[in-house]
């Protein structure tokens, strides 16, 4: 007989191994959906997306719908996806424009793009009744609080809690090294997004993104198939585009991942190195280091190429990775099952070619057509099938436990397949559902 | 006049002939069409991955656009945009003994119909045509289903697939899983 934990959390997490029901328990999901979720800092979407006044994209924060709408005054605003009449969605589509006003397609209330009420039609019929257009009760709800850094929104359905820029801390390096690789210093969105769920819990997905230790045994069979067709390639005097070389990678020998580091900050953000190979000398990269030099100056442009990031991961919500400017963004559908959302940026002023190589990424690793992620998402799977027996209660994060350096709140790695990451994110977790 | 113009003739026939060795006609060119288009679904049904990619021309492109706006695949976003050397790292990801989540049992069918000639001239075809593909994998089934247009060259060796094109009906949904074979 297994340990049953209900919902007891102390006894959910420990420094080294976490019980199993935290993955599994659709109570502890309702409870991280209050406690985590509804609280922390989730990423909407990009400025581009919403270009002109009254573009609009629908989007899930926790549980709730909501609405990202650019406003007459040019500011983005985040609402409620929801008319305070009867409570109807007021766009079931993903995305467009609102023309004149929000309009509800049931009894057409109608709203300006912060939301408030514009009118009401025959309000006669409230004469003399408790409502008054004016009310905060007639007009569409925002996101207690709406904050975006480079481009990049984010808003929290709580009214307390830190700054964007304080939640970030060091982990905003994500969107500095997206952005700064633009010789324009910012980026606009690819207007693609390609979703893919996964028949697992969240924080299954989370974990994988700086997991060292899976690529060379997951994608194996990709990694070998891509490098033995970039070596014909070659031996037929060619040249494999770089794209080849993003897949053969995952074959990297399972040796050679402990090179790597990563470096947890505090709320589970976490970075994991490992130059992807983005300078070579061909013509493209030498003629976008030209145009980044003219941008910054030769220091500079020095200091933006080392950066040695190969994922940043934004607990509990976002993976980003800033050398190739794409993100994964992580929607909690239910405790089995998420929603990841994933988008391509474009940095502004480089070269067409440098655009090229990052989405031959973006079509190989990232598109519903993935070599890659096809066997994460059978390994996910695998995964919470296996959590939901009773063959065991423990998920096991022992790799280099007690060992992790840590200095100013700043965990490091002493190997890059170490499972900090992992203890790290579990931390934070911990933290959030108010265990410690 | 009268020879110049048969000699012309001749001169046409001769070079028509010569790169068209089985030139089809009206009811025969719908019919081989239709025939080259089963027999693609067939080599994906029956898992023949070098047989699929065999009926593309050296230069040959099999494409899925992520929107139906595309006009092409090149320097946009696509499900997939593959050459021939892209489909053989398919192929060989595909047969490798460690593809994982190949592991499971799956198998489709595909339904081609609705097949029209768009145009023809020279050697170049363009057909399109409708899809249905059902596919069983891990236990549950999927849907797909849209429409094809297929870019024919007339070669010695038969017709080939210069561009591909496949537009999902259901391309900008969320999947559950992936597409790890062509569609």
């Amino acid at each position: 007989m297994g340990v049953d934990i209900g919902l007891d959390l102390r006894k959910a997490v420990e420094p080294d191994r976490v019980h199993r029901g935290v993955y599994t328990d659709p109570g502890i999901f309702e409870l991280e959906m209050d406690r985590i979720f509804n609280k922390v800092w989730t990423y909407v979407g990009h400025e581009s997306q919403v270009k002109n006044v009254g573009d609009y994209w629908t989007v899930q924060i926790g549980r709730q719908p909501m609405l990202m709408v650019r406003h007459s005054d040019k500011s983005v605003r985040v609402l409620y996806n929801r008319c305070p009449h009867r409570g109807a969605m007021l766009y079931g589509d993903r995305s467009g424009n609102v023309g004149k006003g929000i309009i509800c397609s049931y009894h057409s209330w109608q709203f300006d793009t912060d939301g408030k009420c514009k009118a009401i039609p025959l309000d006669k019929g409230y004469a003399g009744t408790r409502l008054s257009i004016d009310s905060p009760d007639c007009s569409m709800k925002s996101a207690p609080r709406v904050a975006s850094y480079r481009g990049f929104v984010f808003a929290s359905l709580s009214a307390e809690g830190p700054s964007l820029l304080d939640w970030l801390g060091p982990a905003k390096v994500a969107f500095d090294d997206i952005c700064d690789r633009a010789p324009e210093g910012e980026v606009e969105v690819v207007p693609t997004c390609f979703r893919v769920i996964q028949n697992s819990n969240w924080k299954i997905f989370l974990e994988n993104q700086l997991d060292a230790l899976h690529p060379s045994v997951t994608h194996e069979s990709t990694g070998r198939a891509a490098g033995d067709i970039e070596e014909q390639l070659k031996k037929k005097g060619g040249e494999a585009p770089l794209s080849y070389h993003f897949l053969s990678a995952f074959a990297t020998p399972i040796t050679k991942w402990d090179v790597f580091q990563t470096i947890g900050y505090r709320h589970g953000h976490c970075i994991l190195t490992g130059y992807m190979g983005l300078r070579p000398r061909d013509p493209d990269t030498l003629a976008y280091e030209k145009v980044m030099e003219k941008a910054y100056g030769k220091q500079r442009m020095e200091e933006i190429f080392g950066v040695n990031i190969h994922h940043v991961l934004l607990y509990p919500g976002l993976s980003v990775q800033s050398p190739l400017q794409q993100l994964r963004a992580v929607r909690p559908l239910a405790v089995d099952k998420t929603l990841t959302e994933i988008w391509h940026f474009r940095l502004k002023g480089a070269p067409e070619a440098i655009y090229r190589r990052a989405l031959g990424y973006y079509n190989l690793v990232n598109s519903p057509s993935t070599m890659v992620n096809a066997d994460d998402l059978w390994n996910f799977w695998k995964c919470h099938q296996g959590l939901a027996s009773d063959g065991g209660d423990w998920v096991s994060f022992h790799r280099n436990a007690g060992q992790d350096p840590e200095e100013n709140g700043v965990v490091t790695s002493v190997i890059g397949t170490s499972e900090q990451p992992m203890r790290n994110q579990f931390r934070a977790w911990a933290e959030y559902m108010g265990v410690n | 006049m009268a020879k110049k113009r048969k000699s012309l003739a001749k001169k046409s026939r001769a070079v028509k002939s010569k790169a068209s060795p089985r030139k089809a006609n009206g009811h025969d060119l719908q019919r081989e069409v239709e025939q080259f288009l089963y027999r693609q679904a067939e080599c994906l049904d029956g898992k023949r991955w070098q047989d699929f990619i065999d009926l593309f021309a050296a230069d040959g492109t099999y494409w899925m656009p992520a929107s139906p706006e595309q006009t092409t695949g090149d320097g946009v976003p696509s499900i997939f945009w593959e050459d021939r050397n892209l489909m053989s790292v398919r192929l060989r990801r595909l047969g490798h003994p460690r593809a994982w989540s190949q592991k499971t049992a799956w198998g489709t069918n595909h339904v081609v119909g609705n097949v029209t000639i768009e145009k023809e001239s020279g050697n170049a075809i363009v057909a399109r045509s409708r899809f249905h593909m059902m596919e069983f994998r891990n236990d549950s089934t999927r849907h797909f289903a849209g429409s094809y247009i297929h870019h024919l060259t007339r070669t010695r060796e038969g017709l080939r697939i210069k561009l591909q094109r496949v537009d999902m009906v259901n391309a900008g949904g969320p999947y559950e899983y992936v597409l790890q074979a062509w569609v």
